[in-house]
C-alpha cells in the first residue's frame, strides 16, 4: 500500500507527542527522554497493544522547552483478547462461586462447566489506538518520575494539582494526523506549538509526524538534541581552531549547552591575558561551573585567554554584543579570582593558620587549629617511627600544620572545591619545599573510589594522619555513622586510610576497639570489588588483635587461596564437624587408660607436628606455609572421623578424643576463625 | 525596539520603567520594607503574603544588605548594600515568563541582540522554611534575575503557588548602560553617578561590618530579637514576630561578617533564625486560617 496520507495507511498510523513546558533543566533531559519512552511503551502495552506492535524505532527528542516522541506504524486498534479463567469446582460452597462472579463481573449463566469446574470466558474487544492513547497520555504525564517537580498557577490552590518539572504549557498529540483528544489539568491536546522564544512569533500548526521537525526548524528550533549536541561540539571546536587554538573537549558541557538551547550558536571570546596569572584550575573551574564555557589551549598546550560560550540565538550582529557581554561576565569573575589570588599571597600560610583557631572543627573536638596540631604530631610521629618510610619528620609536621590553612583564604572561600589545591599553590609561591606543597595539595586524597592514592611519603604521612585523627576523634565522641547517615564522611575517611595503607604497604596498628571493627567493615566493602571474600576477612578479624591491615590482607589472601583447594574444602568440613561436636559436649580431662586407635594416634602426631609450623608461619608472616601446615591435617582428620568413635561409652576414650578435637580446632584457629567461613 | 536601544535608561529610570511595567500588570507598587534585610524575599509582601489562598500581586525595590559581600568600595562588582527589584504574583500567572521578558524589553534589552536564557536554579531558604523551583535568568552569561515558583513558605505548601522575580538592579543597569564598574553607573540623567551616591557608604559600612561592629552587642541583639519574636507570637501579632525574625537574621549575617561564628555554630544559629521565621509564619497562618477556609471552599492550610 503506497498511499500514506498524514502517516495513515489502512492498518497503522504514525504518532506524535509533544509535551511543551517552561525550561526543563538541562541535566534532567536525558533521563526524561528515557522515561518518556519507557512510560509510553508501558502504558500502551498495559492497554493491550502487543509489545511487538510498538515499533522499536520510537524516537524521543528534547529541547529545553519540549519533550517529543514519535512512534511510527502504530496499529490503529488493539487486538481483541479472549481469555479463559478457571473458577471454583461446581461442588464448592456458594461463596466461592460468588467471589468468582464478582472477580469476573459475569453472572452465573455466563459461565461454562467442564469436568466439574466453572470456567469464565472473558472477551476484551479491540480498542481504537486513539482511545488508548487518550488515556495513556494523561496517565504517563501523571506518572512521570521527574527528580523534582512543582505545582503552579491557579490550580495549585489544591496541593493535589498537576505536577511537572516546570509549568506544562501545551500538548500535541496526533495519531495519523488527527488530534488525540485529552485534557490534563486544563491543558487540552491539539496540533499547535510554538517556535523559538525570540526568533519566532505566534503558533505553528503541525500536520503530523512528517512536518514536525521541519516546521520547528523553520521556526529556529532544532528539536533533535543529538543534532544540537553535534552543533555545539563541532562549532566550539571550529571556533577554537579558527582562532589557532585547541578546544578542551568536555562532553558534559556539550550536553549541558545543548540542553540549554533550541538554536545553539557557539561563539569564541577572549579575555585579558593578565588573568592567566591566576592558576589554570581556577580559570577552568569558574568558566565551566559558573558560566558553562569551554576553555582552549594554545599549540603548546597552555591555557589560552579564550572561551567558547553557546548562545541560543542567531544574533543580528553575529553575536558581537553577546561575546562582549560574556567577556565582561567572565572578566568580573576572573578579576574576583585574581583579587583573591593576590590578596591571599599577601599573608604567609603560617600567619593565615592562626585564623584556624576561630573555626570550630566540632564542638567536642575543638577548633580546626587544635585538629591541625594533632594531625601535625601524628604525621611527624608516623615519619619519625618509620611507619611511613622515607617521610622527613620535619616536612611532615610542617605540611600538616599548613594543610588546612587554605580554608581561610579568599579563594577557597569562593571556590570550596579548590581546597588543598590552592594551599599547594600558595606554599610553592612562598618557596616551601615541593614535598610540603605537594602534601598540602594532595592530603585530602584519595577522595573517592576512583581517586589516585598518594605515593609521596610526606603526602602519605599527612593524608593518613588527617584521616586517622578525624576517625579517632569522632569515634571517641561517639559520632559513628549509622545506617545511611554519615554526616562527617567517616566511611570515606576510613576507606582513604585503607587505600593509603594497602597501596603503600604501610605496617602499622591502625586502630582498636570499635574503630578497628569499623575498619573491618569498610575493608570488606572495599575488598569485595577485588574479589576478596568478606567472610574470610571476618574469620581473620574474629581472632582479635589484628590491627595491621597489610598483614591481615596477606593472611586473608592466603586463606582464600587455601579454602579454594580440595584440601581446604575438606579441612573446613572436618573443622565444622569437630566444632559441632565440641559445641554439644562437655568433658573433664581424664588420663588416657587405653591404647589409641591408629587414626587417633595419627591425628595426635599430625597435630603435634603441624601446630608449631602453623604458629611459626604466622609469626614469620609466611601465611602460605601456615596454610600448608593446616593442609597436612586434612587427611588425618578425615581418617579420624572415618574410623574413630568420639562419643565412646568409655569415659577416658570420650574425654581424650574430645580433647584431641579441641586441639585440632585450636590449631585451625591460629590461622582464622573457621566458624565464620561460609560453605 | 530602536527607541529602546538609543538611550539606555539611568539607574533610577530603569526602576521607574519597571514600576510602570508591573503597575500595568496589576501589581501594587510598594516601597521598601523599612528594616535591614538580606533580600527582597524578606519583605512581608513576599513572605507572609505568599501564605494563604488570596491573590496578591506586588512589585517593589528592596535595599538588600549582605555584609560579607562588602569590598570597601574597591571591587567594581560587589557591594554590601544593593538593590533588588522584587515582583510577586499569586497565583503565578499563565504567561509569567513572557511577562518577565516583556519587562526586560521595557528597560532596553533586545532579545535578538542579547542571549537570554533560563538556567536551572532552584531556590531554597532554610531560614524561611521555604523552597521553590525556577531559574536564574542569564543575559549574555550574566545572572540578571532569579525566577522562582514558590512551593513552600514557612514550612507550608503554597496554595496557590506564587511566582517570584528578583532582579539584581545594579548588574542589570551595568549591563544596559555598558559600564564595567557599579560606581560608574549613571544614577540619573543629571550627572549623578552610583558612586556619588554610594561609594563612601560602601567604604564605611564594609569597615563597620568586618572590623568595627561590636560583637557583644550583636550577640545580645540576636538574643533579644529571638526573645521578642517569641513574645510577639504568644501575643498573636505574627507580623511583629516576623520583624524580629528579620532582625535576628540580619544580626546573624553581621556576626558572620565579623568572623565570630564557626562552621558548626553556624548551623545552630541558622536553626534559631529559622525557628523564629517559621514560628511567625505559623502564627500568621493560624490567625487567618478560619477566615481563608470560609472564603475559599476546599482550601486547607
Amino acid at each position: 500500500m503506497d498511499c500514506k496520507v498524514s502517516g495513515v495507511d489502512g492498518m497503522s498510523a504514525h504518532f506524535l507527542l509533544e509535551l511543551r513546558s517552561e525550561e526543563i533543566p538541562a541535566r534532567m533531559q536525558a533521563q526524561a527522554r528515557a522515561d518518556l519512552e519507557r512510560l509510553f511503551r508501558k502504558e500502551l502495552e498495559s492497554a493491550g497493544l502487543r509489545p511487538g506492535a510498538i515499533p522499536d524505532a520510537v524516537k524521543v527528542w528534547s529541547t529545553p522547552r519540549r519533550l517529543a516522541l514519535i512512534a511510527r506504524d502504530l496499529p490503529l486498534a488493539t487486538e481483541a483478547v479472549r481469555e479463559e479463567l478457571k473458577g471454583p469446582r461446581t461442588s464448592a460452597p456458594p461463596q466461592a462461586l460468588e467471589g468468582f462472579l464478582r472477580k469476573t463481573g459475569l453472572s452465573a449463566d455466563q459461565l461454562t462447566e467442564r469436568d466439574g469446574v466453572w470456567f469464565a470466558v472473558l472477551e476484551r474487544p479491540g480498542r481504537a489506538t486513539a482511545d488508548v492513547l487518550a488515556e495513556a497520555i494523561p496517565a504517563l504525564i501523571r506518572a512521570f518520575p521527574w527528580p523534582k517537580s512543582q505545582r503552579w498557577g491557579a490550580a495549585s490552590l489544591s496541593s493535589e494539582s498537576l505536577r511537572w518539572v516546570r509549568p506544562l504549557s501545551g500538548i500535541i498529540a496526533l495519531l495519523g494526523g488527527e488530534v488525540v483528544p485529552c485534557d490534563i489539568g486544563g491543558i487540552v491536546s491539539g496540533r499547535e506549538t510554538v517556535g523559538h522564544r525570540f526568533h519566532h512569533q505566534g503558533t505553528i500548526t503541525i500536520d503530523g509526524v512528517d512536518d514536525y521537525a521541519a516546521k520547528l526548524r523553520a521556526a529556529h528550533v532544532i528539536v533533535d538534541h543529538a543534532e544540537r549536541e553535534a552543533i555545539v561540539r563541532d562549532g566550539a571546536r571550529r571556533a577554537a581552531s579558527e582562532a589557532g587554538l585547541v578546544l578542551v573537549d568536555d562532553e558534559g558541557l556539550v550536553i549541558e549547552n545543548a540542553g540549554l538551547t533550541e538554536w545553539p550558536v557557539p561563539l569564541l571570546g577572549r579575555f585579558d591575558e593578565a588573568f592567566l596569572a591566576v592558576p589554570p584550575e581556577v580559570i577552568q573551574l569558574t568558566a565551566r561551573v559558573n558560566q558553562k564555557y569551554f576553555i582552549c589551549r594554545d599549540a603548546a598546550g597552555k591555557l589560552a585567554n579564550a572561551f567558547v560560550c553557546t548562545a541560543n540565538i542567531a544574533a543580528r550582529d553575529e553575536g558581537a554584543a553577546i561575546i562582549t557581554g560574556n567577556r565582561k561576565v567572565l572578566a568580573a569573575r576572573l578579576s574576583d579570582a585574581r583579587f583573591f589570588w593576590d590578596q591571599d599571597q599577601k599573608t604567609p600560610l603560617a600567619e593565615q593558620a592562626k585564623k584556624l583557631g576561630r573555626i570550630t572543627f566540632h564542638d567536642k573536638l575543638g577548633s580546626l587549629a587544635e585538629k591541625v596540631a594533632r594531625v601535625a604530631d601524628l604525621a611527624e610521629w608516623l615519619a619519625q617511627e618509620g611507619l611511613v618510610p622515607g617521610a622527613d619528620p620535619a616536612e611532615a609536621r610542617l605540611a600538616a600544620q599548613l594543610c588546612k590553612t587554605d580554608l581561610v583564604t579568599e579563594m577557597v572561600g569562593e571556590f570550596p572545591e579548590l581546597q588543598g589545591l590552592m594551599g599547594g599553590y600558595y606554599a610553592r609561591v612562598e618557596g616551601l619545599p615541593d614535598a610540603v606543597a605537594d602534601a598540602i595539595r594532595d592530603h585530602y586524597k584519595p577522595v573517592g573510589q576512583g581517586d589516585d592514592v598518594p605515593r609521596a611519603p610526606v603526602t602519605v604521612a599527612v593524608a593518613l594522619a588527617d584521616k586517622l585523627d578525624t576517625l579517632r576523634g569522632f569515634f571517641a565522641i561517639d559520632e559513628k555513622p549509622t545506617g545511611s547517615k554519615d554526616p562527617f564522611a567517616l566511611r570515606r575517611a576510613a576507606l582513604g586510610v585503607i587505600r593509603l595503607i594497602t597501596d603503600n604497604g604501610l605496617r602499622l596498628a591502625v586502630a582498636e576497639g570499635d574503630l578497628l571493627a569499623f575498619f573491618a567493615d569498610r575493608l570488606k566493602v572495599q575488598q569485595r570489588e577485588a574479589g576478596v571474600r568478606h567472610d574470610l576477612i571476618d574469620a581473620v578479624f574474629a581472632l582479635g588483635g589484628e590491627d595491621d591491615l597489610v598483614r591481615l590482607l596477606a593472611r586473608v589472601h592466603a586463606l582464600q587461596a587455601f579454602v579454594g583447594t580440595e584440601d581446604g574444602v575438606n579441612l573446613l568440613a572436618g573443622y565444622k564437624r569437630a566444632a559441632n561436636i565440641l559445641k554439644k559436649e562437655t568433658w573433664q580431662p581424664l588420663p588416657q587408660t587405653y591404647t589409641a586407635e591408629p587414626d587417633e594416634a595419627l591425628l595426635g602426631a599430625a597435630l603435634a607436628e603441624a601446630a608449631p609450623k602453623v604458629e611459626a608461619g604466622i609469626a614469620s608472616e609466611d601465611f602460605t606455609a601456615a596454610m600448608a601446615a593446616l593442609a597436612s591435617l586434612r587427611a588425618p582428620i578425615d581418617a579420624f572421623f572415618e574410623t574413630v568413635t568420639v562419643n565412646d561409652a568409655d569415659a577416658s576414650k570420650r574425654a581424650n578424643r574430645l580433647a584431641l578435637l579441641d586441639l585440632f580446632r585450636a590449631a585451625v584457629h591460629k590461622v582464622a576463625d573457621f566458624s565464620r567461613i561460609e560453605g | 525596539m530602536a527607541e529602546n536601544q538609543q538611550t539606555p535608561p539611568s539607574f533610577q529610570d530603569m526602576i521607574l520603567r519597571l514600576h510602570a511595567y508591573w503597575s500595568a500588570q496589576g501589581c501594587v507598587i510598594l516601597q521598601p520594607y523599612d528594616m535591614r534585610v538580606g533580600a527582597g524575599t524578606f519583605h512581608t509582601a513576599t513572605t507572609l503574603r505568599s501564605l494563604g489562598p488570596e491573590s496578591w500581586n506586588a512589585a517593589y525595590v528592596q535595599p538588600s544588605r549582605r555584609p560579607t559581600d562588602g569590598r570597601y568600595g574597591e571591587n567594581p562588582n560587589r557591594l554590601q548594600h544593593y538593590y533588588q527589584y522584587q515582583v510577586i504574583m499569586k497565583p503565578s500567572p499563565a504567561h509569567f515568563q513572557e511577562l518577565y521578558l516583556g519587562s526586560l524589553f521595557a528597560i532596553g534589552i533586545d532579545p535578538l541582540l542579547h542571549d537570554i536564557r533560563f538556567v536551572e536554579d532552584d531556590w531554597e531558604s532554610p531560614t524561611l522554611g521555604a523552597w521553590g523551583l525556577g531559574w536564574e535568568v542569564w543575559c549574555d552569561g550574566m545572572e540578571v534575575s532569579q525566577f522562582t515558583y514558590f512551593q513552600q513558605m514557612g514550612g507550608f505548601d503554597c496554595k496557590p503557588v506564587a511566582g517570584e522575580l528578583t532582579y539584581g538592579l545594579e548588574r542589570l543597569a551595568m549591563y544596559i548602560q555598558g559600564v564595567d564598574s557599579i560606581y560608574d553607573l549613571r544614577f540619573n540623567d543629571a550627572g549623578v553617578s552610583y558612586g556619588d551616591v554610594f561609594l563612601e557608604n560602601e567604604r564605611q559600612m564594609s569597615k563597620w561590618n568586618f572590623e568595627v561592629a561590636d560583637t557583644d552587642t550583636l550577640f545580645k541583639g540576636f538574643q533579644a530579637a529571638e526573645a521578642e519574636c517569641r513574645r510577639a507570637i504568644e501575643a498573636d501579632v505574627p507580623i511583629a514576630a516576623y520583624e524580629q525574625a528579620i532582625e535576628a537574621s540580619h544580626l546573624f549575617n553581621l556576626l558572620q561578617a565579623r568572623g565570630v561564628i564557626s562552621v558548626q555554630e553556624r548551623a545552630s544559629y541558622m536553626g534559631r533564625v529559622r525557628d523564629c521565621a517559621r514560628g511567625a509564619c505559623e502564627a500568621y497562618m493560624a490567625k487567618f486560617k478560619d477566615e481563608w477556609t470560609a472564603k475559599f471552599p476546599g482550601w486547607t492550610a
